[in-house]
């Protein structure tokens, strides 16, 4: 479980972020979604110790987070993945070796276990055979997927998605989404998903926030988003009037 | 007024990075062999990469020093074999190590700062901050190594073409016979010299790459902005090592 405490971040006299307080439970898909601007990626990377907040904590289970040093910091991340909005994939190295990396860096396993476990991976996220090609030689969804098969290589606690979306085919951005949640199931993964993606939020959004010129405005999940009443949400989620016609038709307006 | 402050608030703010980032590179590494098999990597990249440039720019570098020593001396008493004496002193003391690295500098350098400014572009540097790496060990104590060990062999190889280079400007051409120009490069030697050769050029690989991937570590922006940060490591590293080369001939020639 992820938790934030009273998160505040200022970026000179701009505040970003206003006393954000949002859990993020084990086992389930948390999103955080909002219109661009609304301070969804600085939150995220808030959360990972990219940025530090102006003031307020994060939780990581029992683990002050935000108030580590850099190597206490270095040894949570141990159980730390994250995809990156552009997969963030070393092209220099195959897809074997981008998998590989964390491996390399920080286990001891011989080169038969690295490989066996490479293709575990790269079998769970439907890549079987794609070990020697180089990222530019895929498309961006084998790339997300490459990136989600780096992120889950070392087994992590916490799973961080930006935008896993952005770029990707209605059927391709599903896919993606589906995989995300059964990782997230079988492995008791904290999941924090940052997305505008409307299919995502009604599909995978076991818990979701919503922010709003960096202050959270509100919470709750896929089920409970059609009968809000919340004006924010509903005009965040039902922007064009063809998802407005399908929720009136939903509701029986 | 406002000029009096922010330029020496700015410099101190970077001079701070840089120590803060320096205490990063030489952290303890995660795992040995992946930052020794980098090494070999960047030696290959820096080393054998740069060897036909350094080549091509120390035989003219050689060659021009004897036509111009030449040129000057003609007509004086000065013996005509103190052409290689010249060329030698001038190879060993100052153009192997200095031409070498600010040559280096734009090629290596800019490199470098381009490399890993593209990584922090393209987010690689968040990924492996995130998968725990010490991005500044990583991306960098191998290139200060790799530089450290190879460059001081460029600047040998340097110094022995640089002298070859003289040979080939002055005794082909029947300005200087090839005993008089043997005699000269054998005469008043000074074993310091070579040390001084050593000492400049680690200090100044240690300058055009720390610099370098200074700029490139700490990138913001797109396109333009990396542009602008390759060429502010080339053009940094060039005005240090000019100043460590004045420091290090006072010092070791005082």
């Amino acid at each position: 479980m992820i938790r934030t405490e009273n998160i505040f971040k200022s970026f000179d006299e701009t505040e970003v972020l206003k006393d954000i307080n949002i859990t993020f439970e084990s086992g389930k898909t948390n999103l955080i979604i909002g219109r661009s601007g609304a301070g969804k990626t600085v939150l995220l990377k808030i959360l990972v110790g990219l940025f530090k907040p102006t003031s307020g904590t994060v939780w990581y289970d029992d683990v002050a987070f935000t108030q580590l040093d850099k190597k206490e910091l270095r040894q949570v991340r141990m159980d730390v993945g994250m995809l990156f909005q552009g997969s963030a994939l070393f092209d220099s190295l195959t897809v074997e070796e981008n998998i590989r990396f964390p491996l390399d860096m920080f286990t001891n396993m011989t080169a038969a276990e690295k490989k066996n476990r490479v293709n575990e991976v790269l079998e769970r996220v439907n890549l079987e055979g794609s070990n020697k090609k180089y990222p530019s030689e895929t498309s961006g969804g084998m790339q997300k997927r490459v990136g989600i098969a780096r992120a889950i290589v070392l087994n992590p606690k916490y799973l961080f998605c930006d935008e896993p979306n952005s770029g990707l085919d209605p059927k391709t951005a599903l896919l993606i989404d589906e995989l995300i949640q059964d990782l997230t199931y079988e492995n008791n993964i904290t999941t924090v998903i940052n997305t505008h993606d409307m299919n995502s939020v009604m599909g995978i959004g076991d818990n979701i926030a919503l922010l709003y010129l960096g202050k959270l405005v509100w919470k709750g999940n896929k089920d409970e988003v059609l009968e809000s009443d919340n004006d924010l949400l509903q005009g965040f989620i039902f922007a064009s009037p063809f998802l407005q016609k399908l929720r009136d038709k939903a509701l029986n307006r | 007024m406002d000029v009096l402050f922010t330029v020496p608030r700015q410099l101190l703010f970077h001079v701070g990075r840089y120590v803060l980032m320096m205490r990063s590179v030489f952290g303890r590494p995660e795992k040995w062999g992946m930052y020794w098999k980098e090494i070999m990597r960047q030696m290959d990249d820096i080393g054998i990469g740069s060897i036909v440039i350094v080549a091509l720019i120390s035989v003219f570098m050689g060659a021009v020093a004897a036509i111009q020593f030449l040129y000057q001396l003609d007509g004086q008493l000065i013996p005509k074999y103190y052409i290689g004496y010249i060329v030698r002193d001038l190879a060993i003391i100052e153009s192997a190590p200095t031409i070498t690295c600010l040559v280096l500098a734009g090629k290596v350098g800019s490199n470098m700062a381009a490399e890993i400014g593209g990584m922090r572009q393209k987010e690689h540097i968040d990924a492996m901050e995130i998968m725990g790496v010490n991005t500044a060990g990583y991306l960098m104590m191998p290139k200060l190594v790799a530089a450290m060990v190879v460059i001081p062999m460029l600047v040998v190889i340097s110094a022995f073409v640089a002298i070859f280079g003289g040979f080939l400007a002055s005794v082909p051409t029947g300005e200087l016979t090839q005993p008089e120009y043997i005699r000269g490069i054998r005469s008043f030697f000074l074993p310091n010299n070579v040390n001084m050769m050593f000492v400049k050029s680690l200090v100044f690989a240690y300058i055009l790459t720390t610099v370098s991937c200074y700029q490139g570590y700490f990138v913001k922006g797109g396109s333009i902005e990396l542009g602008e940060a390759s060429t502010r490591a080339v053009v940094i590293s060039n005005i240090l090592i000019l100043l460590a080369d004045y420091i290090i001939a006072v010092i070791l020639t005082g």
